[in-house]
């Protein structure tokens, strides 16, 4: 090979990449398809949805100056328990090297870098103006740096996104050239990843904890409640996307993969039920006006009780969930029991963000006053618009990533070695 | 809701502001940095041929530096802009003022609860003064009415006590109060009390506004220092660099902030032409607001438009820093609390009883 055609092979490989992994990504059967135009109904909503409150104002969303934050953030709260969990397919893999999950870690980064991209979407449409969004950006504009919580949620969240666009396009491109990785590039990449993903939560728990005139979040065992729920929630969306990845692809997966997560989803489980009644206790005893958001979600207040059926269903089915795990027959039953409890752990506590966490922490405000959140349609479509959109990047991600890993989408020019390029 | 019919109808008014603009115009120093922002602000826009005189104005607000880092010829463009700006919405010749703070000043407010009559004037010569949103509406004083006394208190309720007698037996040890049933109340309030006269026999009233602290919450939280202190110790924001992220509105024990979730709607015979840029100024959709001690009048050295109108005196401003100002007289000589100090934030705001 001559120096010009070296040169121009290096510059055209990344592009090769790209438009081999997607051409790969795009292509499936009827249910994929489906899948994928089921998803854009959702996103073609959206766009009127999102123009619509973008040219109105927040107006159309339920908030009010009583209940100031939005579905959007309390979405946004979970996709950070997804993302920060995302590293429990990272850690076996790198810190124990468990072999059954080498592979899968960049799956596991492929699913904290789409909940990131998908929380900072959230933020966006929380956000009054997101035109002014800039007015964070570092050296545009200013940083109140060390004082706001939210630019350090800003500082974690683009990081953290970064270090995993990084890491898994770095891997995926390396296994599709057929070369080995510099793992002295690659493996500190991954341990500041572990470690960035629960401080990612970490600092999420103290955008609200920060807030002392919300007594409900003033507490200090908030960031142990979002890390196991993100241990209970994100396993829950691991098993059922790692079920679904060794039903449908070639992708091999084993059952030990599977047992772990459940094992770590019952014990979050576990955990929460702890974080809940220490705090639980810590309100109701001394029952000091510090309870009185508690009480509303128990009991209602003066008739306005639209949050007791809610708070007392999720009660319910994160204790249930837990003493069901904890039968092994249950944990084996892979394609039945298992996938439906881990539906309902993923749903109870995406529900629980808003109906437990967020909207009636906000009554009584500081003046006394008390509400219900009513959200609007439009909201509830560009909710909807944002979760699509995710999906879809995760579902075209994930569908790349699995032909790079089973060496179905390879670099032309590269000679198969035996057991694939390592 | 006739949503769309209520934009037709600004913008016509808006039409008819143009033109009563255009009708009396004065030549003065600031018409002259008017021109120039405009000039300035087409530069911006030039390659935009098409693009109204609105939408320059709005592209040259969209990349302007937080107020107080901008150097003093882009403060001018900035307030000229605004100034051409609202003059063509509201129809008025309206000045945006940028009156520094005056020296060795620290404003401080004190209300004689004990006076208050709930009569919520106050309320409405703010919203004049300040430029507040009509409709949705937006208000930055909120009085409190609380029950006066002792007629909560119920005998029925006296021997609910905790715990109760049962099954297991009657211990008879608290034998009054309870968690659930008390005997009586004190201290609820509420802020939507419609009475026909006021005061009221039964209440008392409680006005609350932002209190202005030493160690602000909300400037804490602020994640662009949108929201800071100015050197007399008023909290102030700077509409136009507010992402609207509304940290700030959590942060704030005294709920003193108001958010713009829709566009404000300011009728143009009840706006204030007189503006400041770091006071009431319209604001637009999606940004925070709240009380500044009407900073554009009390850095003139005029009070507080709520202070002017209580009808009772009950409302007293001037400099802490001044032992003879009336507002340390009243520290001096009475009753004096803060509310909330359980949140160390310091206020410059005080509460007092004859």
């Amino acid at each position: 090979m001559t120096m010009k055609k070296q040169i121009a092979s290096a510059s055209e490989k990344p592009i090769a990449f790209a438009r081999d992994f997607f051409s790969y990504a795009i292509k499936g059967g009827n249910l994929y398809y489906g899948w994928l135009l089921f998803l854009s109904f959702f996103v073609l909503v959206g766009l009127y949805t999102a123009f619509v409150q973008m040219t109105t104002g927040l107006i159309v969303t339920g908030a009010t100056d009583q209940i100031v934050w939005e579905l959007f953030i309390s979405n946004f709260i979970f996709t950070a328990h997804i993302a920060a969990a995302a590293v429990l397919v990272v850690i076996p893999a790198y810190i124990y090297k468990r072999k059954d999950m080498k592979d899968l870690a960049v799956l596991g980064e492929i699913i904290a870098l789409t909940f990131v991209t998908i929380g900072l979407n959230f933020i966006m449409f929380h956000m009054g103006r997101p035109e002014r969004s800039w007015h964070t950006f570092p050296g545009l504009g200013i940083f109140n740096f060390p004082n706001s919580m939210l630019t350090y949620d800003i500082i974690v969240l683009n990081v953290y996104l970064g270090i995993n666009a990084l890491a898994v396009s770095y891997l995926l491109y390396m296994r599709y050239i057929g070369k080995p990785m510099n793992t002295k590039l690659y493996t500190p990449l991954i341990y500041v990843a572990v470690a960035w993903g629960p401080l990612i939560h970490i600092v999420t728990a103290f955008i609200l904890s920060s807030n002392a005139a919300i007594s409900m979040w003033h507490t200090a065992v908030l960031p142990f409640a979002f890390l196991s729920m993100a241990g209970a929630s994100g396993s829950a969306l691991i098993i059922i996307f790692f079920l679904l990845i060794r039903k449908f692809s070639k992708m091999d997966i084993a059952d030990s993969v599977i047992d772990f997560f459940s094992q770590v989803m019952a014990w979050s489980l576990g955990i929460i039920i702890l974080v809940f009644a220490a705090e639980f206790f810590n309100e109701l005893y001394p029952a000091t006006h510090h309870a009185a958001s508690l009480e509303y979600m128990m009991h209602g207040h003066h008739g306005l009780d639209a949050y007791v059926p809610w708070f007392w269903a999720t009660m319910a089915l994160i204790v249930i969930p837990f003493f069901l795990l904890l039968n092994s027959k249950i944990r084996k039953s892979y394609n039945s029991l298992l996938p439906a409890v881990s539906f309902v752990v993923f749903m109870i506590i995406l529900i629980e963000k808003p109906a437990v966490l967020v909207f009636p922490a906000f009554s009584p405000t500081p003046l006394g006053e008390y509400a219900v959140y009513h959200p609007t349609a439009i909201e509830i479509f560009n909710v909807l618009f944002i979760w699509a959109v995710g999906f879809i990047t995760l579902t075209l991600l994930t569908k790349g990533a699995i032909g790079v890993l089973t060496g179905e989408v390879r670099d032309s020019n590269t000679v198969e070695t035996s057991g694939g390029a390592k | 809701m006739s949503e769309d019919k209520r934009k037709s109808e600004m913008v016509k008014e808006q039409d008819d502001g143009k033109e009563q603009g255009n009708g009396k115009v004065k030549e003065s120093r600031r018409d002259f940095l008017k021109k120039m922002g405009v000039a300035a602000a087409a530069t911006v826009a030039a390659p935009a041929i098409t693009s109204t005189t609105a939408e320059a104005v709005s592209l040259g607000e969209t990349f302007q530096t937080h107020f107080e880092l901008m150097s003093d010829a882009q403060k001018e463009k900035a307030i000229a802009r605004l100034e051409k700006r609202y003059t063509e919405q509201f129809g008025k010749q309206t000045t945006v003022a940028n009156t520094p703070a005056p020296d060795g000043v620290l404003f401080g407010y004190a209300l004689n609860i004990a006076k208050c009559i709930g009569c919520r004037r106050c309320v409405e010569a703010c919203v004049k003064e300040n430029n507040q949103s009509r409709d949705p509406a937006i208000q930055w004083i909120r009085v409190l009415r609380m029950e006066r006394g002792n007629d909560t208190f119920e005998l029925e309720n006296l021997h609910k006590g905790s715990p109760d007698s049962n099954s297991l037996g009657d211990y008879g040890i608290q034998s009054g109060g309870h968690a659930d049933k008390h005997v009586g109340l004190s201290g609820a309030a509420e802020h939507y009390y419609e009475p026909e006269q006021v005061p009221e026999d039964n209440a008392i009233y409680f006005p609350v506004q932002c209190h202005q602290c030493e160690d602000p919450p909300c400037v804490k939280a602020c994640p662009v220092r949108a929201t800071f202190r100015d050197p007399n110790g008023i909290v102030v924001i700077d509409y136009n660099w507010c992402i609207g992220c509304r940290m700030c509105q959590l942060a704030c024990p005294y709920w003193a902030r108001r958010f713009n979730w829709g566009e404000p709607e300011l009728p143009n015979e009840d706006m204030n032409p007189k503006t400041h840029y770091l006071g009431n100024r319209p604001r637009m959709r999606g940004v925070m607001e709240k009380c500044t001690f009407c900073l554009q009048r009390v850095r003139e050295g005029r009070y507080p438009a709520c202070v002017e109108a209580c009808p009772v005196g009950a409302r007293k401003f001037g400099n802490l820093l001044d032992p003879e100002s009336e507002v340390r007289k009243v520290l001096a000589t009475k009753k004096v609390f803060r509310f909330k100090e359980a949140f160390n934030t310091d206020p410059k705001f005080f509460y007092y009883m004859d």
